[in-house]
């Protein structure tokens, strides 16, 4: 452990560990209220477009990535909003037009099909002095506002209508749940990667609400999960030698079969069960 | 009718158009201050698209709506309005408890980034004892019946301290026994001067506290006067216009008939 403290890499990556942890969850937490779990991927695809858009104009990657996630996070609630093309169809243009516009404009700048793995599945490892200062202000940044709005946030993923009846500003908070969405993909792209960033906004939050009755719970259980799986995926990927992206992903899927099996467990003991409803009345 | 600034709604010539299509022709309505109306029809005859397009949530192809004395445009006064949507819509993808959901209903009282504050959550307190629900404060929202999250989507209308209630079917799917409760509570909010605007498919034990009913038909009214002059105890609307072909032109496709 200590032989591990001791390289500034391992130091460099579980501080990054901590800001995506829960920065991931705190704003994952808004997206499963709004079933929107998969738009996570959606801007995830795109902000490949936007890491091989740096790697073609020298910029920075993480910079580029935050640009063109942001961009393409407006896009999609603006398809939402006013667009005739359904939520799903929409990300799956995202899917494919993030994906290929990546691997081609990588192509195009010469670098090799290795530089965007690093990005695909993260690098925990190489991450520099300078990618963590950006890392930890948008982390914060996020975290201050998922949970400093949550009041609004939550009236808006909780009922559209009723908050947009009651005055609530629904289309800029929609828009700023997608941008946020799109700052911490680019926040955890360097810690689990592109293609899992998404999990570790999801998993934790429906690990934490396998044992929870209220939002506030869900949101903060979910935040402590998420930290628990980052931090122990850097650390065990470092012990078993693995990539620390798919580690941290696994570790948040082992707590929730754990969660889902104990909150079956418990419901059951409690004499009751409660049907989840998934069903929607639209007129 | 009270020609008074102050009525709750006052709705002129209200046309709606979904995709091209025509739903509502034309339609006149108004809650005076503590009112009761009932706007009945088949589904697909346009009732929830006119309470959808009278609170802002669809446009309007033609017609004019004032909220309070306002124009639905400039009204700012959100709070005075509380909107209880269909039921189905709930329950969201995270757990919520009746505490929580009710306090959204306070949002247009609170300032960004603050804490609730004491008289925030004396008025959720309120609320959800006026719907009867003080035991179930702490349950998550997925854990009660149909008829209870219905109560507590009235309280989250409450908390707001609402004027004008617009309520889209809280009956549907609501067993006997919580229709007559439900009855009671609006017969005790009207009584202390709420108005409110109810959409229902049937009226059931809500019957007694209606001051007026109209029955919308392919999107005009075909009715409006007193309950007892409905043709048919609950089922008024279907009844109406036999003789008339049960689904006109151009609004086939939408909603079920029975």
């Amino acid at each position: 452990m200590t032989e591990m403290l001791s390289y500034e890499f391992m130091q460099r990556a579980l501080i990054a560990a901590v800001f995506t942890g829960l920065a991931a969850p705190a704003i994952g937490t808004f997206l499963v209220q709004r079933r929107l779990a998969l738009l996570g991927d959606g801007i995830g695809h795109v902000a490949l477009t936007g890491v091989a858009l740096g790697l073609l104009t020298g910029f920075a990657p993480v910079l580029t990535a935050v640009v063109v996630a942001v961009a393409g996070a407006v896009v999609i609630e603006l398809l939402r909003m006013f667009g005739r093309t359904s939520g799903d169809v929409a990300l799956a243009i995202l899917f494919y037009g993030g994906l290929s516009g990546g691997v081609l404009l990588t192509n195009l700048a010469g670098e090799s099909a290795a530089k965007l793995n690093s990005y695909l599945f993260g690098s925990i490892t190489t991450v520099s002095d300078g990618d963590l200062k950006v890392v930890a202000i948008l982390a914060v940044l996020v975290i201050a506002l998922a949970v400093g709005l949550s009041p609004q946030l939550f009236a808006v993923c909780q009922d559209e209508e009723h908050a947009r009846v009651s005055g609530v500003p629904v289309r800029l908070y929609s828009i700023l749940i997608a941008v946020l969405a799109a700052v911490t993909i680019t926040v955890a792209m360097r810690t689990v990667g592109l293609l899992l960033v998404s999990a570790l906004m999801i998993v934790p939050v429906a690990a934490s609400q396998q044992l929870t009755r209220s939002f506030r719970t869900t949101h903060a259980a979910a935040m402590a999960i998420g930290l628990f799986a980052a931090l122990g995926g850097v650390v065990s990927s470092y012990q078993i030698n693995t990539q620390p992206g798919p580690t941290i992903v696994m570790l948040a899927l082992a707590v929730f079969a754990v969660a889902a099996l104990f909150g079956a467990a418990m419901r059951r003991l409690r004499g009751h069960r409660q049907p989840v409803d998934f069903a929607r009345g639209d007129i | 009718m009270s020609t008074d600034t102050t009525q709750p709604l006052k709705a002129r010539g209200v046309s709606v158009a979904l995709d091209g299509r025509p739903v509502l022709r034309q339609v006149d309505l108004d809650v005076s201050a503590g009112e009761f109306v009932a706007l009945l029809g088949a589904n697909g005859s346009g009732k929830s698209t006119f309470v959808r397009a009278a609170t802002g949530l669809i446009p309007m192809s033609g017609g004019t709506v004032e909220l309070f004395g306002t124009p639905l445009a400039h009204f700012h006064e959100r709070h005075r309005i509380g909107y209880v949507p269909q039921r189905s819509r709930a329950v969201a993808g995270v757990p919520a408890t009746v505490h929580e959901v009710v306090m959204s209903g306070r949002l247009a009282h609170r300032r960004l980034f603050g804490w609730s504050t004491k008289a925030d959550a004396a008025a959720v307190t309120a609320a959800i004892s006026r719907v009867g629900l003080p035991d179930r404060t702490r349950s998550s929202l997925s854990e009660l019946s149909g008829g209870q999250q219905q109560r507590v989507l009235i309280a989250r209308a409450l908390a707001s301290e609402a004027e004008l209630l617009v309520m889209d079917e809280p009956t549907a799917g609501v067993d006997h026994d919580n229709q007559e409760s439900l009855a009671e509570l609006l017969g005790g909010l009207v009584h202390e001067g709420t108005s409110v605007l109810l959409v229902a498919h049937e009226l059931g034990p809500l019957r007694p506290l209606i001051d007026r009913a109209i029955v919308l038909h392919a999107g005009e009214i075909a009715y409006e006067g007193p309950c007892e002059g409905l043709v048919g105890e609950d089922h008024a609307h279907v009844h109406m216009h036999t003789g008339q072909p049960p689904i006109p032109e151009g609004l086939t496709g939408e909603g079920v008939w029975r």
